[in-house]
């Protein structure tokens, strides 16, 4: 679906400064290369099958199911994955092909922390040396997660430029790259920035609707009616979506933080209330004002906190192929505790974005059809922001 | 052959960045005549925008400033408009890609030319996506600016060769802020341009004192100077103007 310049229609491209050119050229040739070398194959799924614990399991949420008495429910389980989400399958495929380019250095963004935990997981496991930019408003929510980065070996360092969240943490990242090219690889967290980023995220991330696909053809003798995911910058949804684009049956779900609303400036809806633009090294749907001056957005979920959306989704959208849907805090928090409380699974608020949405689908459709929610990751990192937001207090 | 052209024509130019509307446009405004009066060549303008991924902290907080101070593009062309009536020397814009998109491509750059606007310096448009503004910029005859960084190596001829209005030649990696010391092999840089093409070529980034200004402007057409100048502006804030027109003097001598 990518044409040779990084495009998904009209969006995508490398809106990125000169510096960095040649270094966004060199990780294509090297991914060109290595995705279709046996040996790097071989070491990447032998890290994600022994290290990360893949395949992660396909659960049927008999519980919810009887509960909501509409579609059947099956929970793609990759907050079962080594560092609780799916962020490591794209950290260990990026983190293996920069060694193999003689890299010896990463350099992350993170908004939650997951994807910086993962960076900072591959980079102890692989000898790296890591450094990891944080919005400073989210090292305050997820603090736990910074001192997990910290155990691992790795440099934290709160951003406090612009409204001090995800995207500011990514230009940040980027400013970094500029003046360290030689020995540091960006292991960018999300299908977004410029190309090749959006494709090497989304192959490393497809392995998620590759096991979909087999386990409920497995299960259910069928490929299910449809697929949710939650969608900041959209690596997971990618990761769920990819091998079911051409099931033309099979409907895709992207569920966007609409924070308080997408009738209210606190949001962080980019399909729902941007427009296209430019920024962050891609052309796409941006939250902006008239002037192009990206919104400072707004959610609950940290991770999902990104005033844009990757290349690929805004293209998914244009054409039809999937459709995204805004999902308010409260309706994900009730969702988070709802999924706690019926299966027993405490899901990532990222995550519950997109059990909201299936709470919603799943008694309008007929018993035998079949729902996939993707648990992007696990909910633990969550617990102190969520009880606050309940008016509950607790220490870490 | 463009107007920009003619700031090269009196010896090495010396090109000053000034953020639009920090903190206000009328200190804006006496800033570029006090630079004008006291030498400068082409006054490179800043578009203020949200999120500067090229700059660092100095010029980042003069974005803030002047996106606080309520600043927008319309009024950023009024004020080039009033300006115009009595400045003559080229001036160029500096600002960020989606601000040219967000404004409508064909109606940012017909505005730019029908305000006095000679040219278009976008960091993070590389060669491989200047076809997003290219065809406006030669409806309109506003020159698209090219940059070429110390990673360009095998890139250098093939930018050079395109280039119009002047080449802008990173001198170091990393974002925009003054430096010690300035380490790229810049001459090895402008031997390649120079036999690509006739367009001149200026350096930028970390240039803030007389003595670099000197050396690159030795071995290039002349120097850029950004934050060296926000800072002053940073630090006088409406008295600015004065201390820009001693330090644009002080320089301009330097590389003369």
């Amino acid at each position: 679906m990518t044409n040779p310049k990084g495009r998904f229609g009209v969006h995508g491209g490398q809106y990125i400064p000169e510096t960095l050119m040649n270094a966004v050229i060199e990780l294509e040739k090297a991914y060109n290369y290595y995705k279709n070398d046996p040996e790097f194959n071989r070491e990447l799924t032998e890290l994600l099958n022994e290290y990360a614990g893949r395949p992660s399991r396909l659960y049927y949420a008999e519980k919810m199911t009887k509960d909501l008495g509409g579609a059947k429910i099956y929970l793609k389980r990759e907050d079962l994955n080594h560092t609780g989400a799916h962020k490591i399958n794209n950290v260990l495929g990026q983190a293996l092909l920069a060694k193999k380019m003689g890299k010896t250095r990463l350099i992350a963004e993170t908004g939650a922390g997951q994807h910086g935990v993962a960076t900072a997981t591959a980079a102890a496991l692989l000898g790296m040396e890591c450094v990891v930019f944080m919005g400073e408003e989210d090292t305050v929510r997820q603090a736990l997660n910074v001192y997990r980065m910290r155990l691992l070996g790795s440099k934290v360092i709160p951003v406090k430029s612009g409204t001090g969240t995800l995207k500011d943490a990514v230009s940040e990242a980027f400013r970094e790259w500029t003046s360290r090219i030689d020995d540091t690889h960006y292991c960018l967290g999300s299908v977004m920035g410029p190309h090749p980023f959006p494709t090497i995220v989304r192959d490393f991330q497809a392995v998620i609707s590759k096991e979909i696909k087999e386990q409920t053809l497995e299960k259910e003798g069928r490929l299910p009616d449809a697929v949710i995911a939650c969608v900041g910058g959209g690596s997971n949804a990618i990761g769920s979506f990819y091998h079911f684009t051409n099931d033309k049956d099979v409907q895709l779900i992207g569920c966007e933080a609409a924070g308080k609303g997408i009738d209210t400036f606190e949001t962080a809806a980019t399909i729902s209330t941007g427009r296209l633009g430019i920024f962050h090294g891609m052309k796409s749907y941006f939250c902006q004002d008239k002037y192009g001056q990206i919104a400072p957005v707004y959610s609950i979920s940290a991770g999902l906190d990104y005033p844009g959306i990757g290349p690929e989704h805004a293209y998914l959208h244009d054409t039809g192929r999937a459709k995204y849907v805004p999902v308010t805090d409260e309706e994900a928090v009730c969702a988070f505790e709802y999924l706690s409380k019926t299966e027993g699974i405490i899901p990532a608020i990222e995550s519950a974005h997109a059990v909201a949405y299936a709470m919603k689908m799943a008694p309008e459709m007929d018993k035998d059809k079949i729902i996939v929610i993707t648990i992007s990751g696990r909910g633990d990192k969550d617990c102190a922001a969520i009880a606050r937001y309940r008016g509950e207090y607790i220490y870490e | 052959m463009s107007n920009i052209r003619s700031a090269f024509n009196g010896g090495k130019a010396f090109i000053p960045f000034i953020t639009c509307g920090d903190p206000d446009l009328e200190t804006t405004a006496a800033c570029v005549r006090a630079a004008v009066k006291n030498g400068a060549d082409l006054i490179e303008l800043g578009i203020p925008f949200s999120d500067p991924t090229a700059e660092g902290p100095v010029i980042q907080g003069a974005n803030i400033r002047a996106l606080n101070g309520g600043v927008t593009t319309d009024k950023i062309f009024d004020f080039v408009r009033e300006i115009r009536k009595d400045v003559k020397i080229p001036m160029v814009f500096m600002t960020y890609s989606n601000v040219v998109f967000s404004y409508g491509a064909d109606k940012f750059i017909s505005t730019c030319k029908e305000i006095g606007i000679d040219g278009l310096i976008l960091p993070d448009l590389p060669f491989e996506e200047k076809e997003e503004f290219i065809p406006q910029c030669h409806k309109y005859g506003v020159d698209l600016i090219s940059l070429i960084a110390p990673t360009s190596n095998d890139r250098i001829a093939m930018i050079a060769k395109e280039a119009e209005g002047f080449l802008y030649i990173v001198s170091s990696l990393g974002v925009t802020g003054t430096r010690s010391k300035i380490t790229t092999d810049l001459k090895s840089i402008v031997d390649v341009v120079r036999k690509s093409t006739d367009v001149p070529c200026a350096v930028g980034f970390g240039i803030s004192t007389p003595e670099q200004a000197k050396k690159t402007s030795d071995i290039s057409d002349g120097a850029i100077v950004g934050s060296a100048i926000i800072k002053i502006i940073e630090k006088y804030g409406k008295d600015a103007p004065e201390h820009v027109g001693k330090y644009v003097k002080e320089m301009k001598e330097s590389i003369k």
